[in-house]
């Protein structure tokens, strides 16, 4: 791997230059929630879909957080709303010190070259229209950090060949090569622009095993080669497990358990982590037949109107009277181990 | 145990603009009545047009099985008419299908769906085959049979529309039911729920199971048996211990070592398998793995092995499997 020189880019007092270790982002009780609207012209709310509800967690420089959840259980929101995509509800999220809820578009503009994303579909996220060499240039051509097109060209094949790629593919379209590829392509677009903080928004879910763990291994290289940050969004816990250093558990809009990851996967405290992992098959005959399979009955409920109290009361095994009624708050049980249950 | 199905140097082609793809290239395994077995492999391996061709279920063209047996009770499906194996699909063999949306008809209820295939197979009167559904849905776990009958797949969600799918498999007392990707669309702990349940009502209703998978933690954990697919063909073949335990073809050995393993604690590289699976219309007379093999030697190049038994039932396709188990050591 070739090493890339920093681009001179021009930073705005306000953001605190963060060392390793130190907090790099922090979500302050986070809240989404969407309308559900009815009626043609004259539209009003009539629910409301409440995809992330109070959530708070925090980032370190040099770490990898990898969040976990069923589907529609407010992950990939809570990587949206850190990305600016969505306008949340309520709460804050703090990057390098800065409030991002409290910036402007012209505000954000240097904050969108410090925080990039990966997506999960490789054939979506890339404009068909446009040479693989225009789709990783497009952002340094956007952001004014590398105007002169031969300049530009050089720092495309680089990027292309830190990304395992051939820097001839610049000349390609997305239908010529195949889904991992691809995803290396995004990786080397969200590379583009030197970023502090990568959101991998279910970043290998889409690739075959074997494909899936050349991705991985990139991954991890380059965070290490770029001192990245990652916010690992999945719902296969075993690539979360592998990745991440700490690992948050989402249920239906809220954060139930966060732990170290070797921490979460041994000693599961909250009830819907045990379920969710043991329902995970691991690929070995022998540790299956001996593994205690605890079937979670029932399916997760409509956020739309969730259930009182803990979310997770209808079908948890532990529930007793007060759980229907009592929202547990999220605590630190264990040193740095954080479950919101009251049973346990 | 009697065998079940026996398919014998199954081959099925596709001709397209590019060439004749060869999806299935002279595969042959069987399975035993109740037994559960695993088609492993990666998309494009061939796995589900392996299991497609077995209901001749291959759209022609552009598709066409050009070679092979498949023997079902002894009677070989290939040979049948269109009549034939019309009275085989859904009624001995049925298919479970990877999205339970699009294989359900939308504009029938669940009720007619299930009705109608039950009529058409058993000659029942329409009475029974209500009182048969409502059982059906029952015993995959549905509760309140009788209105959800009369509701739409859109009514359901993916795990209740699967459990559907999986009532319709089991109508009308198959031998054998083909699942292809079953609980791929479906959540974790949804994709538990339908496996527990398919392989306990196999189990106490004596059918046999095909599952077709990408997912190497779901064989392990419900299969008896497994082959594992590459580029059309079957490589290795045998129990799951056999095949996770001590693999003897190096594509399984390369599986099994990129998948992470949420068992064990973190901090072991994963080992990919490097570059990416051949182009089915250009395979050549050697073995198709070897350009991303790490052990691969001249033969390879040259002619294509064999699957070849090994130890008891256990079989792999691969020049050097006689020396797999050094090579691994020696890797490690």
């Amino acid at each position: 791997m070739s090493s890339v020189q920093p681009l001179p880019a021009s930073e705005p007092s306000s953001f605190k230059k963060v060392q390793k270790g130190e907090t790099l982002i922090e979500i302050r009780n986070l809240k989404m929630y969407f309308p559900v609207l009815e009626g043609i012209v004259f539209q009003k709310a009539i629910a409301h879909v409440k995809a992330v509800d109070d959530v708070s967690f925090e980032i370190k420089k040099g770490e990898t957080l990898g969040l976990v959840g069923e589907s529609g259980c407010g992950k990939t929101t809570t990587g949206r709303c850190i990305l600016q995509l969505e306008h949340p509800t309520a709460g804050d999220i703090i990057f390098e010190g800065v409030n991002l809820n409290e910036l402007d578009q012209k505000g954000l503009i240097p904050v969108r070259q410090k925080i990039q994303v990966i997506f999960q579909d490789p054939y979506s996220s890339l404009n068909p229209r446009m040479k693989i060499g225009e789709i990783i240039g497009e952002p340094m051509k956007v952001h004014g950090i590398q105007p002169d097109p031969g300049k530009r060209r050089q720092r495309v094949a680089e990027l292309l060949s830190i990304c395992g790629l051939n820097p001839a593919f610049a000349e390609r379209y997305p239908h010529e090569m195949s889904g991992g590829q691809r995803q290396r392509v995004g990786i080397a677009r969200a590379l583009s622009l030197n970023p502090e903080f990568i959101i991998c928004d279910e970043a290998v879910s889409a690739l075959d095993v074997s494909i899936q763990a050349q991705v991985i291994n990139l991954l991890e290289d380059l965070r290490e080669e770029f001192d990245l940050t990652y916010l690992f969004i999945a719902h296969d816990l075993s690539v979360v497990h592998h990745l991440s250093n700490r690992v948050a558990v989402m249920y239906l809009g809220k954060m139930v358990e966060l732990a170290e990851s070797d921490e979460l996967f041994d000693n599961p405290m909250h009830p819907y982590t045990e379920a969710l992992l043991s329902a995970v098959p691991v690929p070995d005959p022998t540790t299956e037949k001996q593994r205690r399979h605890q079937v979670l009955q029932g399916e997760v409920p409509s956020p739309m109107n969730p259930p009182s109290g803990c979310v997770f009361h209808p079908r948890c095994p532990l529930a007793v009277d007060s759980c229907r009624q009592v929202v547990p708050p999220l605590e630190e049980k264990r040193p740095g181990h954080w479950v919101a249950c009251t049973q346990v | 145990m009697a065998k079940l199905l026996d398919i014998k140097n199954l081959r099925t082609q596709f001709r397209t603009s590019g060439g004749v793809v060869k999806a299935v290239d002279g595969i042959s395994y069987d399975v035993e009545e109740g037994e559960t077995v695993a088609i492993v492999g990666e998309s494009g391996c061939g796995k589900s047009v392996s299991a497609m061709s077995v209901l001749r279920l291959i759209p022609d063209p552009p598709g066409r099985i050009v070679e092979g047996s498949i023997e079902f009770q002894g009677r070989d499906l290939l040979q049948l008419s269109a009549e034939e194996i019309r009275k085989i699909r859904g009624a001995q063999i049925s298919m479970v299908f990877q999205e339970p949306m699009t294989s359900l008809n939308p504009v029938l209820s669940i009720g007619q769906q299930l009705t109608e295939t039950i009529c058409l197979h058993l000659g029942v009167s329409e009475q029974e085959a209500n009182k048969r559904s409502r059982d059906l849905l029952g015993m995959v776990g549905i509760s309140d049979a009788a209105r959800r009958l009369k509701q739409y797949p859109h009514h359901l969600s993916g795990g209740m529309r699967q459990r559907v799918m999986i009532a319709l498999a089991l109508s009308c007392e198959p031998k054998l039911i083909i699942a292809d990707e079953p609980t791929t669309a479906l959540d974790v702990t949804i994709q538990a729920q339908i496996l527990e349940l398919m392989k306990d009502l196999s189990r106490r209703l004596g059918v046999a199971l095909i599952i077709i998978t990408h997912n190497l933690g779901v064989v392990a954990r419900y299969a008896d048996r497994v082959n594992v697919m590459y580029a059309g063909k079957i490589v290795e073949m045998g129990s799951a211990e056999q095949v996770y335990h001590n693999p003897q073809h190096p594509y399984t050995v390369g599986l099994l070592a990129s998948v992470p393993r949420m068992d064990q604690h973190r901090g072991k590289r994963l080992v990919p398998i490097e570059g990416q699976p051949p182009d089915l219309t250009r395979l050549d007379a050697g073995c198709a793995y070897r350009a991303r093999c790490r052990w691969a030697v001249d033969r390879c190049t040259a002619e294509i092995p064999p699957l070849e038994e090994l130890a008891d039932k256990q079989f792999a396709a691969c020049w050097r499997s006689g020396e797999m188990q050094a090579l691994r050591r020696e890797a490690s």
